[in-house]
């Protein structure tokens, strides 16, 4: 009997853990540790965050969900990798910290054949002063719709706007990214676009100046480089679409910037030509960067080996070319394929978790010396087909031994499919539709843009808000394990 | 009803970009036209995820 544990139970860690208990069945155990009683659908939190969905709709308890599967749920961190297990004995293992009412503050050591980590980021809104409280949690002077919580809150402090814009006080608006390291623009453009649909329905749109600013070097960057689409018969870059929609709402922005230090009420930011400047809110959602969770390795010696499992940013190592190289040496090639750890075979990262070779977009740093740029995106539906892979190569390994067949899914290899919501309803609500092939730009294969124009796609309309709808519930319907959960594609 | 095209005269960032005229508007929230997109983006999405698995 094999034990296998999953670090983490987001949608990589859940898609992985959930698909290996499926396939591997009662000869073998998976365990998951998630310090988190709840799966949240995170792409429906901007609509938590505009009062359009409740906490409920978003998240459920995933304890009955494990129990069902008969997959063995701890609800802990994980604290530390041990690849090499004691001196004593060397079986792999990993210590946790409970997290849950009944066991909160025990330590345990769980033991493993194989390991998955999928952790996720580390929210690091201390990483800009004023974003964070200085304790790892959102400081009090903006919101943040990065969890079910945090969109919950964001959605009482936009309502206490809007009541003020009915009295006729003019109000500020400013969302984005609040560090020049940011990723996961998509979820602040489609807060921004979802604030200002529902300040329309509202009737206070009038009293409303809303603005956008981020890290991107331009409008539609999204961490990707942005995209060229086919539209029209020609082919296009996503700043104009992106420049195009801001146009339409009248939302302006402010773009290359490295939010560097946030005040009750005000933003400080560097610009990549260099100056600096300052903005002025009355409600600000800033998306804090990223970073690893903060896991230790260490070897059967307890010698401290986190640098050689772990990037400096507290992602896991994995099977990507992770040689420094300026940005136009950089190759589709660079990027990971089996995600396996190059150290210990039975280690996997997925998702978020693992350390991207580089960027995507091109780096940019002011003259001051400030790197500002967005990093790689890598949630959504890459993250649940790396899952998926990385749950395939341990299913083989641990059936086929040494002759296993390792399953390989590089993002320079895969496209995604997002929808980006610009407002929620059945009849007046639109989303931007969106298709990437690949996600990672190959200018080997597709030497024009980087990726391929026939798959390469996107459009705004009502049809965007129905499938962004009818996805979310797909979604959740899969992550329940209700019947017939594995026809729905990552 | 505001007219997004006149925005272009609000914001000097706006002067350099494309806003969608009356009947572009009009087509994103049409009913009809858009269950046909929403068709045609389906079957997008579908040869994008097959091709990704």
């Amino acid at each position: 009997m094999a034990r296998v544990v999953v670090m983490g139970g987001g949608v990589s860690g859940h898609t992985a853990a959930t698909f290996m208990k499926k396939w591997l069945g009662k000869e073998h155990d998976v365990v998951v540790v998630t310090p988190n009683s709840q799966w949240n659908w995170i792409p429906s939190n901007i609509w938590v965050g505009v009062g359009q969905m409740q906490k409920k709709d978003v998240v459920f308890p995933l304890a009955p969900i494990y129990k069902k599967a008969g997959i063995d749920y701890r609800q802990a961190k994980a604290v530390s990798i041990h690849p090499e297990g004691k001196e004593t004995d060397p079986t792999p293992y990993i210590t946790i910290e409970y997290t849950s009412e009944d066991k909160k503050g025990q330590t345990e050591e769980i033991s493993y054949d194989y390991l998955v980590n999928a952790t996720g980021p580390k929210l690091n809104f201390d990483a800009t002063p004023g974003l964070g409280d200085g304790n790892g949690q959102i400081g009090n002077h903006t919101v943040s719709v990065c969890t079910a919580d945090h969109a919950v809150h964001a959605n009482l402090e936009l309502k206490k706007i809007f009541e003020k814009a009915k009295k006729g006080e003019r109000q500020k608006i400013l969302v984005g990214t609040g560090h020049g390291m940011c990723t996961c623009q998509g979820a602040a453009f489609e807060y921004i676009f979802n604030i200002e649909h529902e300040a329309n329905k509202a009737g206070v749109r009038d009293m409303l100046d809303i603005k956008w600013i981020s890290n991107e070097s331009f409008l539609g960057d999204f961490g990707m480089g942005g995209m060229h689409m086919k539209v029209g018969g020609y082919v296009v870059s996503s700043k104009l679409f992106a420049e195009s929609l801001h146009a339409e709402r009248n939302v302006p922005w402010i773009i290359g910037a490295h939010v560097n230090k946030v005040e009750e009420g005000k933003v400080h930011y560097e610009l990549l030509d260099g100056t600096t400047g300052t903005e002025e809110f009355d409600f600000a959602m800033l998306i804090p960067p990223f970073g690893g969770v903060g896991l230790k390795a260490y070897d059967k010696n307890g010698e401290d080996i986190t640098e050689k499992i772990f990037a400096p940013n507290g992602f896991m190592k994995v099977d990507a070319d992770y040689t420094a190289k300026p940005y136009e040496e950089w190759k589709a090639s660079d990027w990971p394929r089996t995600y396996q750890n190059p150290d210990y075979k039975n280690m996997f990262a997925a998702g978020i978790a693992f350390a991207p070779p580089h960027l995507i977009s091109k780096p940019a740093t002011s003259p001051n010396g400030t790197p500002i740029n967005p990093t790689p995106p890598r949630t959504g539906m890459p993250a649940g087909i790396i899952g998926k892979a990385v749950a395939h190569s341990i299913c083989s390994m641990i059936k086929d031994g040494e002759n296993a067949h390792i399953h390989e899914a590089s993002m320079a290899e895969m496209g995604a499919a997002c929808v980006a919501s610009a407002g929620k309803g059945l009849f007046d609500g639109q989303a931007a539709a969106m298709t990437v092939y690949p996600v990672v730009p190959d200018y080997d294969k597709y030497p024009a843009t980087g990726r391929d124009p026939e798959y390469t796609y996107g459009e705004i309309g009502l049809a965007g808000h129905w499938i962004k709808h009818i996805l979310h519930h797909m979604f959740i319907y899969k992550a329940k394990l209700k019947p017939g959960w594995t026809l729905i594609p990552e | 009803m505001n007219d997004p095209l006149l925005n272009f005269r609000k914001n000097p960032q706006f002067t350099n970009t494309m806003i969608p005229d009356r009947f572009v508007r009009f087509m994103r929230k049409c009913v009809i036209w858009q269950f046909i997109r929403f068709t045609v983006i389906n079957i997008k999405m579908l040869i994008v995820v097959s091709k990704s698995h």
